[in-house]
C-alpha cells in the first residue's frame, strides 16, 4: 500500500481570542491517499478552514501530527515548507487571489520565478497551462479584463504549473454562478482522473457531488466520511 | 531569477508614477547637493593649491629684527640685522636649497608718458628658483649684474600691461626715480598670493642695484628679507634649526637673549590655508549629506506603506512558494532602485548644477571620479540601509495573516 499523501494525527489548533483560546480544531485524524478527490463540507465556523490551512503548510497546529508525502511538517523549516507549497501543493483560492498589475502569463508564471526556471521555460509552461484551461488567447491580458470564472481558471493554471501532487482549494466556487461552478468543478475532476490529488473545501452539496469521498465537520471534528452516493456522482460527471 | 525580480520592482515602481518620483526626489535632492558641494569645495582647495604651489614650496622667509628710534619701535625689517653675509652663510647649511636676500618696497615706474605704481624687489638669481618663477621671454639677470650693480630688470605680467601695454617690454628702458633701466625678461604669471595680492605687479632688479640706486639704504650689506628655500619637507626642520642657531652665532646673542630676527614658514601657512579649504569643503559634504539622510527616510517610509498596502500580495506570493529571503529581496531591490535611479539623476543635476555655477560666477569646480563613486556607492547603501527594515517586516509576514488582509 502506497504511503497516504496526507495523514493527520490527533490534529488540533486553537485561535487566541479575548475570550481565551478558541479551539477550531479539537483533535482530527484523517488519510487521504494518492489520486483521492475529497470534499471537506461543514458549516461555516466548522474548522475546516483552518483545517485547510493546516494542510497548505499555511498554518502550524497547536497539537498533533501532519505527515505530507511522508514528512513531519512540524518538523520542517520555513525555506522548506515554502518549497512543499511551491512543488509539491497547488493552491486554489475562493477570492481567485491574482496579481492585479500582473498579466495572466505572468501570474502563471510566479511559481516557476520562485522555482528557479529561466524566461524562456516560464513562459512556455506558463502558456501551456492557460491553453489546458482554455484561456491560450489571453496570455496577455491583465486580470480586471477578464470574468471571474475565467480568473479562476487563470488560479487553475497558476496551481498547475509546478506540475504538483495535491490541488487544496478552498470554496473554489464560492464567488462564482451555478453555470461557471460546474465548469470549473468538471476542470477539477479532469485534473483528478489525470492522477492529481485533490482536496477541496465546500458547504455546497452539488459542488461536493463532484468528489468521490465526502468528509464532513463540525465544532472542529469530524463527523462523518462517506464515498459520494453514486447516483450524486453520475449525476455530476456526465 | 534576479531578470525576473528587477522586472517585477520596475513593474512596481511604475504602478504608483507619482509616488515613486517623490520618493526619488529625496535621493535626488541628496545626491545632487552633495555633488554640487563637493565639486565646490574641492575647487576651494584647488584653488589654493594652485595659489600655494606660486608662492614656491619648501619657504623660510627671514626678516630682520626692529629698532626703536626716540620711543618709536619700527615693524619688523625695520633693523638692520640681517645681512648678505648671513644670507651666504645660510647658503652652506645642508638641506638648504636656495637662498634670496630680498630688498623690496613700492616704487612709481615711468616708462615714456606712462606711470605706475609696482612692488620693486632687488635680490639675486636663485630668487627665481625659490619661487618657482618662469621667464616667459628674454633671460633672467645674473651673479654679475648684481656685483656690478646694473640696471636691468625683470617685469611681471600685470605691470608690463600696465606701462606697455600691447608692446612688447623686452629691451624698453624704464625709470624709477630718474635711474633707467633696461627690461630683459618678462615674468610669467602667478596671480594672486594667499593675502589676495596680486604677485604679477612686480619689477625685479638685483639686489645691489636695489640698494644703490632705489631704496638707497644707510647699512649697506643689510637687508630686510631673506627668502630660504630647505631642499624638501622633511628638511625643513632641521633646516630652521640650523639656520636660527647659524644666525644667532653670527649675531653674537647670549643664552637667554631674544632673536633680532624673526622666522616665517611659509609652509605652515600655506598648510593652514589648505587645511582651512579642506575643513570647509568637508563641511559643505557633511551638510549636504543631511539630504542624503533625509531622503533615505523618505524612501524607508514608501516601502513601509507599501509593504502594508502589498500585504495581500505578499501573502499570495508566499502560498505560492516564495520563501522569505524572495519576498526580502524583492522589496530590498524595489528601494536600491528608486535610490538607485535617484542617484542617477541626482549625478546629472548636480554635475549640472556644478558647471552652471561655474559659468555663472566663474568659481572653480572640481568634480572628481572619486566623489561621484562616493555618491552613487552612499546612494546604493541609503537604498540597502533604509530598505532594509520595510523589507525585513514583509519577509517576517505570518503567510496566512497576509492572505487574509484586505
Amino acid at each position: 500500500m502506497p504511503e497516504a499523501i496526507i495523514r493527520v494525527a490527533g490534529l488540533g489548533k486553537s485561535y487566541l481570542t479575548a475570550a481565551g483560546p478558541f479551539p477550531a480544531l479539537r483533535g482530527v485524524d484523517l488519510e487521504i491517499e494518492a489520486g483521492e478527490f475529497v470534499a471537506i463540507m461543514g458549516p461555516s465556523g466548522s474548522g475546516k478552514s483552518t483545517f485547510m490551512n493546516l494542510l497548505g503548510c499555511l498554518d502550524t497546529p497547536s497539537s498533533g501530527d501532519y505527515f505530507l508525502v511522508g514528512r513531519n511538517a512540524a518538523q520542517l523549516g520555513k525555506d522548506e515548507l515554502a518549497a512543499l507549497r511551491n512543488l509539491t501543493i497547488g493552491f486554489v483560492f475562493q477570492g481567485f487571489n491574482l496579481l492585479p498589475r500582473m498579466t495572466l502569463e505572468d501570474n502563471v508564471a510566479l511559481p516557476l520565478v520562485y522555482a528557479g526556471f529561466e524566461r524562456e521555460a516560464r513562459r512556455a509552461r506558463a502558456r501551456l497551462e492557460l491553453g489546458r484551461v482554455g484561456l491560450g488567447d489571453y496570455t496577455a491580458s491583465l486580470p480586471s479584463r477578464i470574468s471571474g470564472g475565467q480568473q479562476q481558471r487563470v488560479a487553475i493554471a497558476r496551481a498547475l504549473v509546478n506540475s504538483p501532487r495535491l490541488i487544496l482549494a478552498d470554496e473554489p466556487t464560492g464567488n462564482l454562478d451555478s453555470h461557471t461552478s460546474d465548469e470549473i468543478m468538471a476542470l477539477f475532476a479532469e485534473l483528478n482522473r489525470e492522477g492529481i490529488t485533490i482536496v477541496l473545501v465546500t458547504h455546497e452539496a452539488d459542488i461536493a457531488a463532484y468528489a468521490r469521498r465526502q468528509v464532513r465537520f463540525r465544532d472542529g471534528l469530524i463527523v462523518s466520511d462517506l464515498p459520494t452516493p453514486a447516483p450524486a456522482l453520475a449525476a455530476a460527471t456526465c | 531569477m534576479l531578470k525576473a525580480m528587477l522586472g517585477e520592482a520596475w513593474h512596481a515602481m511604475g504602478a504608483n508614477r507619482m509616488r515613486t518620483v517623490l520618493t526619488m526626489l529625496g535621493m535626488v535632492i541628496g545626491v545632487g547637493s552633495v555633488v554640487l558641494m563637493m565639486a565646490i569645495g574641492q575647487g576651494a582647495q584647488y584653488s589654493v593649491a594652485q595659489t600655494i604651489s606660486t608662492m614656491g614650496s619648501n619657504l623660510y622667509i627671514l626678516i630682520s629684527g626692529t629698532t626703536t628710534a626716540g620711543g618709536l619701535r619700527s615693524g619688523g625689517g625695520g633693523g638692520p640685522t640681517l645681512t648678505v653675509a648671513d644670507a651666504e652663510a645660510i647658503a652652506e647649511l645642508d638641506g638648504v636649497a636656495n637662498v634670496a636676500p630680498v630688498h623690496q618696497g613700492t616704487q612709481q615706474l615711468v616708462y615714456g608718458s606712462n606711470n605706475w605704481s609696482a612692488t620693486v624687489v632687488g635680490t639675486t638669481p636663485p630668487y627665481l628658483d625659490a619661487r618657482a618663477w618662469q621667464i616667459v621671454s628674454g633671460y633672467p639677470f645674473g651673479d654679475s649684474d648684481v656685483r656690478s650693480a646694473t640696471r636691468v630688470a625683470l617685469i611681471g605680467q600685470t605691470a608690463a600691461d600696465n606701462l606697455f601695454g600691447a608692446e612688447d617690454p623686452l629691451g624698453k628702458t624704464i625709470r624709477i626715480r630718474q635711474s633707467p633701466f633696461v627690461i630683459i625678461g618678462v615674468l610669467g604669471k602667478k596671480g594672486q598670493n594667499l593675502d589676495g595680492r596680486d604677485q604679477d605687479d612686480t619689477l625685479i632688479i638685483p639686489l645691489t642695484t636695489a640698494q644703490r640706486k632705489v631704496f638707497g639704504t644707510p647699512f649697506a650689506g643689510s637687508v630686510r628679507l631673506i627668502m630660504v628655500q630647505a631642499t624638501s619637507a622633511e628638511a625643513m626642520p632641521a633646516v630652521e634649526k640650523g639656520m636660527t642657531a647659524l644666525l644667532r652665532q653670527r649675531h653674537r646673542l647670549r643664552e637667554g637673549q631674544d632673536n633680532d630676527f624673526y622666522l616665517r614658514n611659509l609652509a605652515a601657512a600655506a598648510d593652514s590655508a589648505a587645511e582651512t579649504t579642506r575643513v570647509m569643503s568637508v563641511l559643505l559634504g557633511a551638510i549636504a549629506s543631511v539630504s542624503l539622510l533625509v531622503g533615505g527616510i523618505g524612501i524607508m517610509n514608501i516601502m513601509l506603506v507599501s509593504v502594508t498596502e502589498r500585504t495581500r500580495e505578499i501573502g499570495i506570493r508566499m502560498a505560492i512558494g516564495a520563501r522569505q529571503k524572495d519576498i526580502l529581496a524583492q522589496f530590498l531591490l524595489e528601494a536600491v532602485m528608486i535610490s538607485v535611479a535617484g542617484c542617477l539623476i541626482g549625478l546629472v543635476l548636480g554635475i549640472g548644477g556644478a558647471l552652471l555655477t561655474n559659468l555663472l560666477s566663474g568659481m572653480v569646480i572640481v568634480i572628481s571620479g572619486g566623489s561621484v563613486l562616493v555618491a552613487f556607492g552612499v546612494a546604493a547603501g541609503v537604498g540597502v540601509f533604509f530598505g532594509y527594515y520595510p523589507a525585513h517586516r514583509a519577509a517576517a509576514l505570518d503567510p496566512i495573516e497576509a492572505l487574509r488582509h484586505q
